[in-house]
């Protein structure tokens, strides 16, 4: 069955540097972990520090006027890009980590008290651990798990058990290990039926597919902007507003403030209640100029394209190499998102993508920031491709390629 | 650029393939001691037993990791199986000396130690390709700072 994609990539290629690169072509399948960044997003950066590099929200001057319109059109393009209701709804973080601590920090030291549950999964990345980790240990709270089925999805058999008089509940939409796409909305009908706040980790979900967060029944969503064709220093925090409107603030400084007396202080209104500081402003303007760059080729038609990336991925991986690869996560492309976790033979990840890079192939080897996960695996690592936009059937043809070519200098 | 030749030299890939010392010892009498590299999630776990001059009797080695980690374990337990303490503490200098060279020099600290003990190396100086690896520095010392552990824990 021949999978087709709506994408010109080798096209799409053209427009990030790093991959239009000729002398040495790179073969880049770790945007799990950061995506590449196309010419746009670049050049949009460069042009804030070059022509209207000013402070925001205080001077009244020309160009300092331009840098707040350019910083505020951004968060509108954010906010048609993931249909929240209000620009007062989208907050600029530096990243989904510091979005995930804000909600632990401000709206669980105000709701959690001892013995409150929060119930998280098995698959969740450290950045949805640690920080109720951190809670907990303070607080007295108790963490639930969601465990998983035999074949990498969650196990919701007791959901309703594990959600009972929880307060709580925080999950990812894509594993960044297994590609799991996981039932959100199941999952936050479950929670508000609970009586419990849903948080979703939108990492890997935000950048492949089209996010609708009032559709997603969510009370929070976090998301990272480097993962999504922008630069690295910006994340984002998306809330409804009623619930962002009773929290206190994360962290206090300039911005954040509508009036400070030597008594106190007010904050200022959303969302820069939650903004202290001068913002990431060339990175922000950067992850604006990404959502257009993102919503002019079409989310859907990424999700498509990636999709035939799966599938053709776990074709030919298995057509190649039979029982001698093992691809974590689920079989069917419906499933999951472009992430291969895989172990070959008994060859140690680390092992593997040195040998990849001699190749130009880029693939991460490690625990992926899900240590619990890996340990529930019963592996200490494992390597792992993941596939974007401008990724080609060939890239992956290289990467099997790139595996022979380790398998036989390890052989023994 | 370096090549794979330089870091996967084939005494490397012989203690691979057949790492000495492998096992566990009982614990107690021996010192147990894990160590691990957060980044990778190799672990390593030494075990320890010291005759009554200070000399080590036994090693055995456990835990999970790459080709380099595994080896450099492997060369290890060989290296210092019968040493005794003073000599496993040069040995140990004069590794991280040999692995720290570029180390140092890449993150602008300060150079060289200044005195590293005049001890043979030996297979060890296999491992020496390894500094042209940045990224793979810290699974080739990994086996030698768990043994650091366990001769300071040793010692109280």
């Amino acid at each position: 069955m021949a999978v087709t994609s709506p994408l010109d990539a080798a096209a799409i290629r053209a427009d990030f540097p790093l991959l239009a690169d000729s002398e040495r072509p790179l073969v880049y399948l770790d945007s799990a972990a950061t995506s590449q960044k196309p010419a746009v997003v670049l050049d949009a950066m460069d042009t804030y520090y070059r022509t209207i590099n000013a402070n925001v929200h205080r001077g009244v001057y020309r160009i300092a006027e331009q840098a707040t319109n350019e910083l505020e059109g951004a968060r509108e393009k954010v906010r048609r890009f993931i249909n929240a209701a209000s620009c007062a709804e989208v907050i600029f973080t530096r990243n989904a980590t510091e979005s995930l601590n804000l909600l632990v920090q401000s709206w669980g030291r105000t709701n959690l008290r001892p013995g409150d549950a929060v119930v998280l999964s098995h698959m969740e990345h450290h950045a949805n651990i640690v920080p109720w980790h951190m809670l907990a240990a303070e607080r007295g709270i108790e963490l639930r798990w969601i465990p998983l089925t035999e074949d990498d999805r969650l196990d919701l058999t007791d959901l309703d058990t594990l959600l009972d008089g929880a307060k709580v509940l925080s999950v990812t939409a894509m594993s960044n290990v297994l590609g799991t796409i996981t039932p959100v909305r199941t999952l936050t009908d479950a929670a508000r039926a609970a009586g419990a706040i849903s948080i979703i980790d939108g990492c890997q979900s935000v950048p492949h597919s089209t996010t609708d967060v009032q559709a997603l029944g969510a009370d929070f969503v976090a998301f990272s902007g480097h993962k999504m064709c922008g630069p690295t220093g910006v994340g984002v925090l998306w809330g409804r507003r009623e619930l962002l409107e009773a929290m206190p603030p994360f962290i206090g400084g300039g911005e954040m403030i509508r009036e400070v007396r030597l008594d106190g202080f007010t904050c200022n209104e959303l969302p820069w209640k939650f903004e202290a500081g001068t913002p990431a402003i060339a990175e922000i303007i950067g992850l604006g100029a990404a959502v257009d760059y993102l919503e002019g080729i079409g989310m859907d038609a990424i999700r498509a394209h990636e999709r035939m990336l799966t599938d053709h991925a776990l074709r030919t991986l298995e057509a190649r190499f039979g029982t001698d690869i093992v691809i974590h996560g689920p079989a069917d492309p419906d499933q999951r998102g472009g992430v291969f976790s895989f172990a070959f033979r008994d060859l140690h990840p680390h092992d593997i993508s040195q040998i990849l890079d001699e190749r130009g192939v880029c693939v991460r080897a490690g625990h992926h920031c899900a240590k619990p996960l890996m340990r529930l695996m019963g592996v200490g690592a494992t390597a792992r491709a993941s596939v974007y936009l401008y990724n080609t059937t060939e890239d992956i043809d290289a990467l099997a390629d790139a595996l022979e070519a380790a398998g036989a200098f390890f052989a023994f | 650029m370096p090549g794979l030749e330089d870091l996967y030299r084939e005494i490397i890939l012989d203690h691979y393939r057949n790492p000495r010392n492998r096992g566990e010892l009982e614990s107690p009498p021996a010192l147990r001691v894990e160590g691990f590299n957060p980044l990778c999630g190799d672990e390593i776990v030494v075990y320890l037993e010291l005759d009554g001059e200070g000399r080590i009797a036994e090693i055995r080695i456990g835990g999970q990791g790459c080709s380099i980690s595994q080896s450099s374990a492997s060369m290890m337990s060989a290296a210092v199986k019968g040493r005794t303490i003073a000599e496993v503490g040069d040995l140990t200098r004069a590794f991280k000396a040999m692995m720290s060279i570029h180390e140092s020099s890449l993150g602008g600290e300060a150079a060289e130690p200044a005195e590293v003990p005049d001890v043979k190396l030996g297979d060890l100086e296999a491992l020496r390709g390894v500094v042209k690896f940045p990224v793979r520095i810290k699974c080739a010392t990994l086996a030698w700072n768990t043994l650091a552990q366990a001769l300071d824990d040793a010692a109280s």
